[in-house]
This record gives structure tokens, sequence and C-alpha cells, in this order.
């Protein structure tokens, strides 16, 4: 038994951060440093680099293009990219839609679209979630009727992020009507620009626009955009979401968080001291970071049980819960840190092209926003609670 | 990176749990506990002969030469049954202290006794003003002829009823200097006084009036103990950490079944969605726990570092945390017969609460650690 990575994987991990020394932007991690809002050609910058590496498509197996990584260099690379800034690659093509058309699709469809995700070419979106289908997402009542060689689309999606720069769409939508819930549901692409689709942003409670309402009205789909069987999308659908949810406890991301509440506190001062020197405040660091520790350990006793490519199961649902709360919890401190100067809303410092002066710190604007918005990690992927009924089920069968 | 545990380990930890599982019932625990020593004199003589005393001692001294995995196995197993043997004093916490700071002759002299079961030590650290802090010690030691007069008090020294050595920390007169004196109990001028803990261990307070102990019987240099009780203190922590995951999974398991089988509404309450989250959380807890517990057996003996010393706090805060919420909610869960003595998942929640006593509890384990924290 022990804890210490491999020679080959801690060789790895200098590589990885060789690389993202030598070939990050600067500005760009600057931008994800302070919590400032990316701009669509943002990400694409971050994708090109990572695609000319051949490291953007980190979960695909070689033959298709992918670096056929261990889920131990998975996590290592993941965790590098958050601590030096790089921003957040975008899931829904290259690591949500991707594995579905892999597992389920066919041969024509596998050759078209993956290349075009590799490429930066097709940016997908989600249509999942509907006003009626949160949690309960198989009450989803968008409807496709087959019409000749198409499918007709009606109904609406929603909370599709990131949704205003997509050109394609993956949809659960109800192949049959009169079948049990689970049963008459279908997995389907679309072509965001297809008649009849429309898009309208949600801005949530920090201003932003990172979400969207995408209505259905007679979109006709072609029929060969079928994902699998038809009325098995169901399948398609919780085979997305183990992915969705493996390495959703965010080690590396809220890692980076703590760096930046550290730097902060020890930036702000109070009585002339820096804050990280008070000690309750001090102290209630420490506990985050204590509890961090623990779900990182947490998470690299998954990675070694399912290092010989097995599935995370029930226990993925644990550190969804425990990974979401230690983010919020430090996102809750970050913007106690910061005190009154927490309060000014100044939407313009977070903008993506924002080079002026700011108001107060360059690391003030943003924490009171991005602690509302993180509010978001127990709602989405499957709501914490959703998460302890699949505890409660699944592994302790109640 | 590597979880599993090898052959020999996974052997260790069968012959524990067999052992333990065939002599310690919870019905069998409540006669030890009402017996004189207050623990099974003949599981002790069991785990001797089975060569679980000698785990933790080094294999120059007649021991295994276990390791912090080797000591988690077996703690798991004690702390799962409750056992009220002072393992974890004795072997785990005495012995380390007697090999970090013994000389060759003390260590000789001492630990192969120690491994074969025949001599129990245990550890007087704490003081009534110490609080889990030992350096902060009244209890002062006189040079005098050839040797030295121990002159103070010592509080909840865990199996010292029963040693037949206690390690008595002092501070050497007129300096700050911590030192370890080998003492006798038997000794003219030490008084015992002993008493159950509320979680079933025996332990006692000693009155130390002019003791005399020999210069033969001072453990390393006079003075420099500290760093050693701080390093050894940490292996016991990470050992007691697995103890307490033993007794979270029991409380955990027995709490599960309850849920399964106690019907009202006419229902069993487990098909209520607050009870289940609860339970999820539970695990939760339970999970961050064991994986603490890993993690302090896989550091605790590595050498002395400020890394080191931040882990093992980590570990202890997290294990504390978990170990009063399962305590609580396991009660809670069960209703009123979780309240009983004669059940035993109400002396699991008693022993992982009053676990947190020793060696620190969460609070001073987040101060530990929020001291030593690295700043950006």
């Amino acid at each position: 038994m022990n804890i210490h990575f491999t020679p080959d994987e801690q060789a790895f991990r200098e590589e990885v951060r060789a690389f993202l020394k030598q070939n990050l932007p600067a500005d760009l991690a600057e931008k994800v440093r302070l919590g400032r809002r990316l701009a669509k050609t943002d990400h694409q910058r971050w994708q090109a680099i990572l695609d000319a590496q051949g490291w953007y498509a980190v979960n695909w197996p070689v033959e298709y293009g992918g670096t056929g990584w261990s889920v131990v260099q998975k996590h290592i690379f993941d965790e590098e990219c958050s601590l030096a800034g790089a921003p957040r690659v975008v899931s829904f093509g290259v690591n949500m839609v991707a594995p579905v058309i892999m597992k389920f699709g066919n041969q024509v469809q596998k050759e078209y679209y993956l290349p075009r995700i590799l490429s930066g070419e097709d940016w997908w979106c989600q249509g999942y979630s509907e006003p009626g289908a949160g949690s309960d997402l198989a009450g989803l009542k968008t409807r496709a009727e087959k019409d000749g060689d198409h499918y007709v689309v009606n109904g609406q999606k929603t909370w599709t992020t990131l949704g205003q720069h997509a050109n394609k769409i993956f949809c659960l939508v109800r192949t049959d009507p009169a079948a049990k819930k689970q049963e008459g549901i279908s997995f389907l692409l679309m072509d965001m620009d297809s008649p009849g689709i429309t898009v309208r942003p949600i801005i949530t409670l920090d201003g932003e626009h990172e979400v969207n309402e995408v209505f259905f009205d007679n979109v006709r789909v072609p029929a060969e955009n079928l994902v699998g069987e038809e009325n098995k999308g169901w399948t398609c659908a919780k085979y997305l979401l183990t992915h969705e949810r493996t390495g959703q406890a965010g080690i590396g991301l809220s890692k980076a968080a703590l760096d930046q509440l550290k730097r902060i506190a020890s930036a702000e001062t109070v009585h002339g001291k820096p804050l990280i020197n008070d000690p309750m405040f001090r102290a209630r660091i420490a506990e985050v970071e204590m509890r961090l520790m623990a779900v990182e350990m947490s998470t690299l006793r998954i990675l070694a049980a399912t290092r010989g490519g097995g599935v995370p199961g029930a226990e993925s649902s644990l550190l969804k819960i425990q990974g979401s709360e230690i983010r919020q919890a430090i996102t809750n401190l970050m913007r106690k840190a910061l005190g009154p100067s927490a309060l000014p809303f100044l939407e313009q410092e977070l903008e993506p092209e924002f080079e002026g002066e700011p108001l107060h710190e360059d690391y003030s604007a943003a924490p009171a926003s991005q602690y509302f918005n993180m509010r978001k990690l127990s709602i989405y992927g499957g709501s914490n609670e959703i998460q302890k009924n699949i505890i409660a089920k699944m592994v302790l069968e109640l | 990176m590597d979880f599993d545990l090898n052959e020999e380990q996974q052997m260790l930890a069968d012959t524990v749990q067999r052992l333990v599982r065939n002599t310690y019932s919870f019905e069998q625990r409540e006669a030890f506990y009402q017996s004189p020593e207050g623990y099974s004199p003949e599981f002790w003589r069991q785990l001797s002969e089975l060569g679980m005393t000698s785990v933790p001692i080094g294999a120059d001294y007649e021991g295994f030469g276990g390791g912090g995995v080797e000591n988690m196995l077996v703690m798991q197993e004690l702390g799962r049954a409750l056992c009220l043997e002072p393992y974890l004093h004795s072997q785990i916490y005495g012995a380390g202290l007697v090999e970090q700071l013994g000389s060759a002759e003390q260590r000789q002299r001492i630990l192969p006794r120690v491994a074969s079961g025949e001599l129990q030590l245990s550890v007087a650290d704490e003081e009534a003003g110490s609080h889990y802090h030992p350096d902060s010690l009244a209890c002062t030691a006189m040079p005098c002829d050839r040797g030295w007069r121990l002159q103070g008090s010592k509080r909840v020294v865990i199996g010292g009823e029963t040693a037949g050595m206690i390690l008595v920390t002092a501070r050497i007169s007129d300096t700050d200097g911590v030192t370890v004196f080998l003492v006798d109990p038997a000794a003219d001028g030490v008084l015992v006084t002993g008493y159950p803990c509320i979680d079933g261990p025996r332990a006692c307070d000693l009155t130390l009036d002019g003791v005399y102990v020999e210069s033969d019987d001072l453990l390393g240099k006079p003075g420099k103990a500290r760093a050693a009780i701080a390093y050894q203190r940490g292996r016991a922590m990470a050992a007691q950490c697995a103890e307490a995951l033993g007794s979270m999974e029991e409380a955990f398991r027995l709490t599960l079944d309850y849920l399964k089988t106690r019907q009202q509404f006419g229902t069993p309450i487990g098909r209520f969605q607050s009870l289940q989250h609860r339970m999820a959380e539970m695990r939760g807890e339970l999970e961050l726990a064991r994986s603490m517990v890993i993690l302090a057996a896989c550091v605790a003996d590595d050498p002395d570092s400020d890394e080191r010393t931040r882990r093992l706090a980590a570990a202890k805060f997290v294990v504390a945390r978990a170990s009063q919420f399962i305590a609580e909610q396991s009660i809670q869960l069960h209703g009123g017969i979780g309240m009983t003595w004669e059940y035993s998942l109400a002396h699991h929640a008693k022993r992982l609460v009053m676990l947190t006593h020793q060696f620190g509890d969460d609070d001073y384990h987040q101060q530990t650690f929020a001291e030593l924290m690295s700043v950006a």
C-alpha cells in the first residue's frame, strides 16, 4: 500500500507542467485566475493549442485520435491544467457526445462527427433538461415524430450551457409517447441552424449569459441523425451521465480556487495585518483544505480501483456531493475575504475584453459573482439530493 | 499509488479479525469491562500467541517490524469490537517512545518483553493543564544522587493500572526541556488512582511524590524528548484513526441493518427519504475518514516533516469530525434503543466521541494545521 505516483506518472506530470509553462497564454491564465468570463474565442484558442499537441481528446482511445491516457494520467493532466489556470475544456462535444457516438453510433456517424469534434469545427451543446424535466429527466416531453426519412421535433429544452456558441445539439427526445417513461426516449443529433430552432438566453443571478432555452418548432431532422436504436436513448443517456459524473469532484479546480483564496486572504488586510493571519479566518481555510485533502484521497482511491478499465460505480455520487460542497465552501470564503469590497457589481470588469483599471483590486470583482454562480454545482449533473437517492438505492440498498 | 494489501497484510488482517470475532462478542466485552482488570488478560494472551502483540515492535527486538499499514489493520479490527486492551498505548505509543528514545541497552531490556505481551507499557503525558499539548508540563524532575526525583501529577493514563512500566513525561527543573522517565508503578511515592473511562477502557491518575528514578531509566538525553513525543503521538494518532474507522464501520452497519428491519407507519423506516439521505451523508463521512486513515497509515513512519505533521493533523481532524457525526446520527436513527446500555451501538457512539479526547480533538488539529498551512 502506498500513496505515491509512480516515477512514470511523476515524469508525465513534469511533461504536462513543461507544456503548460510553454504553451498556456499568460493572458488566458490571468483571466481564469481572476474569475473573468471567457469568450468563445478564448475557448477556441486553448482548444487549438491542445489539439496541436494531441492533448485535446484526453478521454478518447488512440484509434480515434485521442491520447489513450490512463485514468491516473487524465487526473494528473486535469489537475495541472487547473493549477496553471488553463480554461476548462467545454465538455459537451469531446467528453460527452463523443463517447456516446463511439459506443452507440454507426460507422458513418463516427467518421463524420468525431474528426469535426477534434478539429473544433463543431461546438456541441446538450439538450437534456426541460422545464418539466429536471431531476426527473425521464419525464421529458420534447416529441420527435417519424415522417418519412425525417423526425419532426417539437418542444423545449432548457439550461443549455453555452448553447449560444453551438452549431450542434444532442437531444433526448420522446419517440414513443405510449411507452413507459424511460422506454420511449431516443438520442438525436441536430444542427442548431435547422429551421424552427430558436435559442433564448437565460441570464443567471450573477448577470452571466451561460445558459439558454432552446425551442423546437417543427424542426425536421434526418432520421440518420439517430444514435443507437429508436426508443433506446435512455441507455445512451445513462452512459453519458456516468461520464459526466467522473471527475466531477473537481479536485484540480478546488485546489486552484484554494490557491486564489490564499492569495486574496494574504493581500487583504485587517488591522494592518494580512487577513490570512487572522486566527478565525485562517482556521476556516484550514478546514476546507483538510477536507479537500480527504476528497482528493478518495478520488485517488477510485482512480486506483478503476485503473484496470473499470467504471466508477455509485461512489462517484459521493465524490460529486463532496467535491461540489468543497468548491462552494471555498467560493464562500473568497467572497467573505473581500469584506465590503465584495459588494460592487462590476460586470464590465468581468468581461473577457476588460483591460481598464479595476475599481478596487484586480481580484475583487469576481468572487461574489462566482459564489452565486457556484450554487449550480450542487444542482446540475444530478442534484446532490438525487446523488443521495442513488447512494441510498445502489450502495445502501434501502 | 496502490491501495491493495499484500498477501502478508491480508493474512494479518484475517488473523486479527478471526480472533476478535471469536473472542469479543459484545456480551463478552461487557464481562471483561466488569472484571478487575477491566479487559481480558486471556485475549491479551491470545494476541500474544498469534504474534499480534509484536506487530508494531521492530524486528531487532523480537518484533514483527510492522509499519503504519500493519498497525492500521490491527487497530481497525480492535476498534470494530470495541476492545478494551491497552494495545495502542502500550504496543504502539509506549513501545514507539522506547524504540526512538531509548539506548541500545534499554531497547534490548524492554522491547522483547513488550513484543511478547509479557510487559505492558503506559504513557503518562497529560496533566491538569496540558490539554493535549505534551510540552505543557508542571511535573518536574530534580537531579539527585545517581538519578532523579519526580514531583507532580498525571491524568488519564490509559492502561496505567495494569502496566508494568509507565513512561512519565516531566520537565527538568528550571528548564522547559521535556524528558521521558521509565517509572515502576510500584515504586515508593507513586499513588495510582484507577477508574473506568466513559467509553470502556480503564485509566488512572498518578501522583508522584519525590519518586526516585535511576539514571538508567531516563529515555534519551535529559530535556530532549519533545520531538520524539510529537513524532510518536503522530504514529499513535494514525493507529487510533484506524481504530475509529473500525468502530464507525460497525456503527454504520448496525444502523443500516436497523433501518431495513425497524417498521413504523407500516414500512421499514429506511424507506423514508430523510433517513436515506442522512445515511448517505454518513456513508460520505465514513469514506472520507477511510481515505484519511489510509493516508495517515502511509505517512505515519515517514521522517519527521511539516508535511507529515499536516497530513496527520488533517487525518485526525477529518476522522474526529466523521466519528462524532456518525456517533450522533447512529443514535438518532436508532431512536430510543440507541440510548440503552444493553445495545452495542451506544458503546460505539461513546467510543467514537471519546477517542477525540486523546491526542487532540478536531479543534486542536485544525489549529495545528492552520499554523503549518502553506500560504500562497
